[in-house]
């Protein structure tokens, strides 16, 4: 299945049509996810009003991940299998992820003041998603740093495959170590622990989280293949 | 928002900027990028009718 798609040309077909279904689809769910959140779900009974802000926080966080394990995969397969579209999936998902994560970030401290009464606070959770958001721009400055784009994304895939084992960490930490940061309510043992009047609106910007990953990423990679057809054209103009 | 107003509102606000922002931004690539290999063949596969008339081979 994946050999199918290693065509560059039947990828744009495929895309063209995907696209406007990932569009309607991100729009749609958003919207829902949009009303549910902040004019449906209840209140927090300790928080109050500003539990709202983990409709965005969590599938935010949620993606980070999901975009940095998506990285890796896509490096992997580029490294070993030599995919030819598995590199440029590589090189579209790391802004995808950066923005994601710095949203998570960003969310998370303009929750943590009223709830924690600090901005940030150097605990497992936070410490490692910071770093994760370092890996992603240290992904994206490596992989522009070559004149060779394949160079770029071997050296590139070789960060993302390291730096895969934060993915674990940022999961777990909130369980190996003591932290100012909430443990699992959702993806752990005995299935989640939030009520569905907050589960539903949560799983909805997730999925229109995904969605929009899935319109980007297409859209990158499109460009991405284009880019690579300017570029063979002006080398065979150069070399004649 | 029960006080909490100066913290959801730009939670949501700069959610939305930075995801429509990164959008745009793709958006914007993919077709500086298509008009550039438009212009790119143009320049080297010209009109036929265009071609035969200047004697291309």
């Amino acid at each position: 299945m994946i050999q199918r798609f290693a065509n560059p040309n039947r990828f744009m077909r495929l895309s063209a049509a995907l696209l406007p279904w990932m569009a309607g689809a991100t729009v749609i769910l958003a919207a829902a996810g949009l009303y549910l959140a902040l004019f449906q779900a209840p209140a927090d009974y300790q928080q109050g009003e500003s539990v709202r802000i983990m409709y965005v926080h969590v599938p935010a966080a949620w993606m980070a991940l999901f975009c940095y394990a998506c990285l890796a995969a896509a490096s992997a397969t580029g490294l070993i299998l030599k995919h030819p579209l598995a590199d440029l999936a590589a090189r579209s998902t790391a802004p995808i992820g950066a923005c994601f994560a710095f949203l998570a970030l960003i969310t998370g401290s303009l929750w943590g003041k009223p709830m924690w009464g600090t901005w940030w606070v150097w605990d497992a959770r936070l410490t490692s998603v910071l770093v994760l958001f370092f890996l992603y721009l240290g992904y994206m400055a490596l992989v522009n740093a070559f004149d060779d784009p394949a160079r770029g994304a071997k050296a590139a895939a070789v960060l993302a495959l390291v730096g895969f084992v934060n993915v674990p960490i940022i999961k777990f930490s909130v369980e190996w170590w003591n932290t100012l940061h909430q443990p699992a309510s959702v993806l752990k043992m005995g299935g989640p622990s939030i009520h569905p009047s907050m589960l539903a609106p949560l799983l909805l910007m997730a999925l229109a989280f995904t969605t929009y990953y899935l319109w980007v990423l297409l859209v990158r990679v499109r460009a991405e293949i284009i880019s690579g057809k300017i570029r063979a054209i002006r080398l065979r103009q150069v070399h004649g | 928002m029960g006080g909490y107003a100066a913290f959801v509102w730009p939670s949501f606000a700069i959610t939305a900027v930075v995801l429509v922002g990164l959008l745009v931004a793709s958006l914007r690539l993919l077709r500086s990028n298509e008009a550039a290999l438009t212009a790119l063949k143009a320049e080297r596969d010209p009109k036929p009718s265009a071609g035969e008339a200047a004697g291309e081979a």
